[in-house]
């Protein structure tokens, strides 16, 4: 039994092929959009590497990459077989790459399917890296003048800024640990040393935030220190204060930025898989069963979805047997 | 004796409508990127106009645009033309309309020389209009309550967090003006009432002293200290990305200037020679071709007076 069987007239073949020629070339183009798409998060995804702490999340735009090559690859090729497939002199030398083409198709669509439901997964994963990641990066946030973080606290400043966003999980990350480097600190003063001993590692902490942190929206100006007394600012309430600092954590901020990112490359993927699955399938009808002289000949050709190589009993294969008989000449005896 | 004349045969006259309508195309993209740069330029300034005061500086973008939409315009328009002239039947539906088309453009190359002048020439009134609206909008930074000058303080933290800049001039701007609402000031208090009294507007003035005050934090010296504050004023910050957007579209009105220039000395070259050829008879043979009929220095041609 055969699947899904079309008959085919010479016009029809003719515009079949047409299609699938510009179908191919149109794959070829999102195939160089999916590739742009994945160079743009992978560069997305560089440009904040010092508040990762893993790589694992590369292995999307990785992958977006490769796919969007082999895509532009494989669609080129099936361009050019489309273009040669009315030619009876020019078809028979892509006959042998068909099944490989068809092989690397049908693995370009499960890659593709992959990567979304990888950019899915690997979210739980980006979370944890980002955890880390920025908690070492408020950890070293003081140390502008150790080789190899002293630029810490501009890339930390600069995130908190532009991600409008402030501390890992909110502002109350900043009051854990020492910000202010020891070089700015006054060991002479009573404040200054009855903080260093107010804790048991001997740090320097204090209810306040960088101005990093501060909010712009709000219509006053911005209160940095002393945040947990309300009695240090005048018409002050820390439990009812919104606006004055960024409420929202980094972690969420770049969570949720990377996120928009993959999902906004959902759709351009979702088409590319489309458009390649009907390439596919239209490279399947396009495949002749090539008997030169009997195709050429007849008007009418038939294909079929599935070869149907195990229907030796059925009616349809036995005229068919008949007809190239009848149509190929006889070799000399 | 005519000005710059040139003599055409027919192949030299159908390179020349060939290379016109080329020359004509390269300018309608030319003017579509005006257009763009005169619509970016816009949009620019339009994002900024809390900032600036009332002058007149949106002519500028406004005549790029129009420049742009007439360049493509007027070059489509050639190259129609241009690709025509080189058939004989095609060209005489246009013989009437290649005069004033020449006339049209050589008014619209002087309009775009004028353009490219007047970018230019928008340095000093930009500079006076950034002055007078920051000097505004950092005196009405603490009005947020006020209904239209309530997001002051929202676009000129942004502006200085973006451009990198503090104040007008310099951050000491910031000392002679109160920045912080009445609503936020503690009037029971005695540092508040002392620094209301210290001037005679009754402002609350911060912390001259603070920043050149060198014991007021540990381990500063106000003098030598750079990278603590942003040391550049907004003032200059905005004119200086201003100044240098509008100087690369300067230099692409020149560069359209030029192309609408050649392509003017071209498309007069093409009708007065397609003339003269049509005026001998033949257009297949060879013509003169001239920028100017009577030329400076030459005398118009006597009248023959007839034998009596």
């Amino acid at each position: 039994m055969v699947l899904l069987k079309i008959k085919f007239t010479q016009q029809r073949r003719v515009h079949l092929a047409q299609g699938l020629w510009l179908l191919s070339w149109t794959a070829v183009i999102w195939g160089a959009i999916i590739f742009c798409l994945g160079v743009y998060l992978k560069m997305e995804l560089l440009r904040r590497d010092e508040v990762m702490d893993n790589t694992e999340i590369h292995v999307v735009p990785n992958i977006l990459m490769i796919v969007g090559l082999a895509s532009i690859g494989t669609n080129w090729v099936a361009s050019c077989v489309c273009q040669d497939s009315l030619d009876a002199t020019r078809f028979p030398r892509w006959k042998v790459l068909l099944l490989g083409w068809f092989a690397v198709a049908a693995v370009l669509c499960c890659l593709l399917i992959s990567v979304v439901a990888l950019s899915f997964i690997l979210q739980g994963r980006l979370e944890e890296s980002l955890k880390v990641g920025l908690r070492n990066g408020i950890r070293f946030y003081k140390d502008t003048d150790v080789p190899g973080r002293c630029y810490q606290k501009e890339t930390i400043d600069r995130l908190q800024i532009e991600f409008r966003c402030c501390g890992n999980n909110n502002f109350k990350d900043w009051f854990e640990v020492q910000w202010v480097s020891s070089r700015y600190l006054n060991f002479t003063s009573k404040d200054v040393k009855d903080r260093i001993r107010s804790n048991v590692d001997g740090r320097y902490l204090l209810d306040g935030v960088p101005f990093s942190c501060c909010n712009p929206s709000s219509p006053r100006p911005c209160l940095r220190y002393t945040l947990m007394d309300n009695n240090a600012h005048f018409n002050y309430e820390h439990q009812s204060e919104e606006l004055n600092l960024y409420s929202r954590g980094c972690r969420q901020a770049l969570t949720d930025y990377y996120m928009e990112l993959m999902n906004s490359t959902g759709p351009g993927v979702l088409s590319v898989i489309l458009i390649q699955m009907s390439v596919l399938l239209g490279m399947r009808y396009c495949r002749l069963r090539w008997k030169e002289s009997w195709l050429w000949r007849t008007q009418r050709a038939r294909f079929w979805l599935v070869d149907p190589i195990a229907t030796e009993g059925s009616s349809e294969d036995a005229d068919l047997e008949k007809a190239e008989k009848e149509a190929s000449p006889t070799p000399a005896s | 004796m005519a000005f710059l004349k040139l003599t055409f045969s027919k192949n030299k006259r159908d390179k020349l409508a060939q290379v016109l309508w080329i020359l004509n195309w390269v300018s309608v993209v030319t003017g579509i990127l005006l257009f763009s740069m005169g619509l970016f330029l816009k949009v620019e300034i339009n994002k900024r106009v809390e900032l600036m005061a009332e002058r007149d500086i949106q002519y500028v973008p406004n005549m790029l645009i129009a420049v742009g939409l007439i360049a493509c315009a007027i070059n489509f328009l050639g190259g129609k033309i241009c690709y025509d002239c080189v058939d004989t039947t095609k060209f005489l539906r246009w013989k009437l309309i290649l005069l004033p088309y020449i006339m049209c453009t050589f008014f619209f190359t002087f309009c775009v020389l004028v353009g490219a002048l007047m970018c230019y020439s928008m340095h000093g009134e930009l500079e006076e209009s950034l002055n007078l609206g920051l000097t505004e909008a950092i005196r009405f930074y603490k009005d947020t309550d006020t209904p239209g000058r309530c997001f002051l303080k929202r676009t000129v933290d942004l502006l200085q967090i973006e451009f990198k800049c503090c104040g007008n001039t310099g951050y000491k701007d910031w000392f002679q003006i109160q920045w912080i609402s009445n609503r936020y000031l503690d009037m029971s208090k005695k540092d508040v009432l002392d620094r209301l009294r210290s001037n005679v507007q009754g402002k609350y003035l911060m912390d001259g002293q603070q920043i050149s005050n060198n014991s007021a934090h540990f381990n500063y010296e106000h003098q030598t200290e750079e990278l603590n504050l942003w040391m550049k004023g907004c003032r200059q910050a905005l004119l200086e990305y201003y100044t240098h957007i509008v100087q690369s579209i300067g230099l692409t009105v020149l560069i359209t200037w030029l192309f609408e220039l050649s392509v003017l000395t071209g498309v007069r070259y093409l009708q007065t020679s397609l003339e003269n050829g049509l005026r001998q008879g033949d257009l297949n043979s060879e013509s003169d071709g001239w920028l100017l009929e009577n030329g400076p220095d030459n005398v118009p041609p006597k009248q023959i007076p007839e034998a009596s």
